[in-house]
């Protein structure tokens, strides 16, 4: 089942997190595959790492899942010793140290997002060799690579949480168009200070962008019937 | 163990392909050497490929579904591709694999077509004739080393009778009431032998139509290589009839309140 072509790696996912005035939207799709086979289809890759933190996990199912467990429980230790929510970008070193220490066993791309009381909202992306870098977005994932230019064309400061909302749709919906690795549902988390509100797009309710002919060549003719010859 | 010296030291995955047997293995060649030929390229692994292609007997004659995406790796390249294929007025072939030998393939059955009309014997190519030639042509090039890299299923309805066989890249044939080429043969047949088998004379086209879509919608939930766009042809004494292309109901509003992947609850 697990015939990747030469070039093709597994990392099956579309991902995306972005910063507004008071908070962050992340959001994922919701296909597992291994090789072309959907394990899941109606996965979660949101994961609750923190009441106002939450991570998008790309690449390994494993290795991600490891990861956040992790991370999870060292915020809940921090939580108790501190007494106060950890920020988001506490959370994020965790995220890296664990990813850059173990860069040659994982295969993990993971964004961290949230909501402190220190800083506000914040975005970090941590791809595959375990750095990390602070972005107002961040998208991931294989279906990421088809979205670049859309998001680099239509993503504008200083949205509020609607028009945010509509942008993370938009791009998820494109990815998942023309990745096979990604595909099934939009999940998205809006967290703000007052809380996390999860949204839900179900897979016949995707924003539709141009689905029209590209092949040139016109549609089957059916068989011509020869014309009689013209004798005199 | 691997056997063949020529692999020793070379990449491979034992994973998936501990022989090395993928892309073909060529051996080194160390004779005269011919320019032109050396510029001749041949399929050695398919680029842009079309997944499955199913079909199945009913009372009036054999209906066929393919859906209209051709892929190139993981990427969904071409969303309108029509990979099922007219021959003369009774047979239809769909063909999954890579699209440029299927767009070869349709020319050649072109070429054939037009010279059976000038020849002028009394005689029209039916789905017997077209399989027989595509299974001779599979193999000998399979023989050359050079594949048409396809799984074809030929289906067609001519003198009363109803005909549904299958080809590849290796040359492979069968014949069945019920068959399905890429996925579709672990997804697809368990469910179309369950629906259709002894049934044959019995299902009309409206519940062939039927039987392919659920088998379609299981496909598009879980081949990461299907789109919900497709076509259905329907061959009987009425002749040959592709339809236009249709999209599926999916059910996804379960999946609202799944949280996590363990213990997660929010």
């Amino acid at each position: 089942m697990n015939r990747l072509k030469s070039g093709e790696v597994n990392l099956g996912t579309s991902i995306m997190a972005v910063q507004f005035d008071k908070g962050v939207v992340i959001g994922a799709d919701s296909r597992t595959t291994t090789g072309s086979y959907i394990a899941n289809r109606v996965t979660d890759k949101l994961t609750h790492v923190h009441d106002r933190i939450y991570c998008c996990r790309s690449g390994s199912a494993a290795d991600t899942q490891a990861v956040a467990d992790i991370v999870h429980n060292y915020l809940q230790l921090y939580t108790q010793i501190h007494g106060a929510h950890p920020p988001v970008s506490s959370a994020a070193g965790m995220f890296q140290d664990i990813c850059y220490d173990n860069k040659d066993a994982l295969s993990a791309g993971i964004i961290v997002a949230g909501w402190d009381k220190e800083v506000g909202p914040s975005v970090y992306n941590i791809p595959l060799g375990g750095g990390l870098f602070r972005q107002p977005w961040a998208i991931g994932g294989s279906g990421s690579t088809y979205v670049y230019g859309y998001c680099d064309a239509t993503y504008q400061d200083g949205w509020g949480r609607d028009e945010t909302v509509e942008f993370v749709k938009n791009t998820l919906s494109l990815a998942m168009a023309r990745d096979g690795s990604s595909g099934g549902v939009i999940r998205m988390c809006v967290i703000t200070e007052d809380g996390v509100e999860r949204l839900f797009v179900p897979g016949d309710k995707l924003p539709k962008f141009w689905e029209g002919r590209e092949v040139l060549s016109g549609p089957v003719k059916k068989s011509v019937e020869p014309a009689a010859m013209a004798i005199e | 163990m691997d056997h063949f010296p020529t692999n020793w030291g070379r990449p491979r995955n034992d994973a998936f392909d501990a022989y090395a047997t993928y892309p073909i293995h060529q051996r080194p060649y160390n004779g005269p050497k011919d320019s032109f030929a050396d510029g001749v390229q041949r399929t050695q692994q398919p680029i842009v490929t079309g997944t499955s292609v199913l079909a199945i007997k009913y009372k009036d004659g054999v209906m066929m579904a393919a859906d209209n995406l051709a892929s190139y790796g993981s990427l969904a390249r071409f969303k309108d591709v029509q990979r099922l294929h007219q021959v003369g007025n009774y047979t239809v072939i769909g063909a999954g694999g890579d699209m440029s030998d299927f767009q070869y393939i349709q020319y050649i059955l072109e070429e054939l077509s037009i010279d059976e009309i000038s020849a002028q014997d009394g005689h029209e190519l039916g789905p017997v004739e077209i399989h027989e030639y595509m299974s001779q042509l599979m193999y000998a090039r399979r023989s050359k080393m050079d594949p048409l890299w396809n799984s074809l299923l030929i289906g067609g309805f001519k003198d009363g009778k109803r005909f549904l066989s299958y080809v590849d890249l290796l040359g492979t044939t069968y014949s069945a009431s019920t068959l399905a080429t890429g996925y579709g043969a672990f997804i697809a047949q368990p469910l179309l032998r369950k629906a259709v088998e002894g049934r044959e004379d019995v299902i009309t086209e409206e519940e062939a139509r039927k039987i392919l879509e659920d088998s379609l919608r299981v496909l598009f939930y879980r081949d990461a290589r299907s789109l919900n766009k497709f076509q259905i042809a329907a061959i009987s004494s009425a002749g040959v009839s592709i339809s236009d292309s249709m999209q599926l109901d999916t059910a996804w509003s379960f999946a609202e309140n799944i949280r996590g992947y363990g213990a997660q609850t929010q």
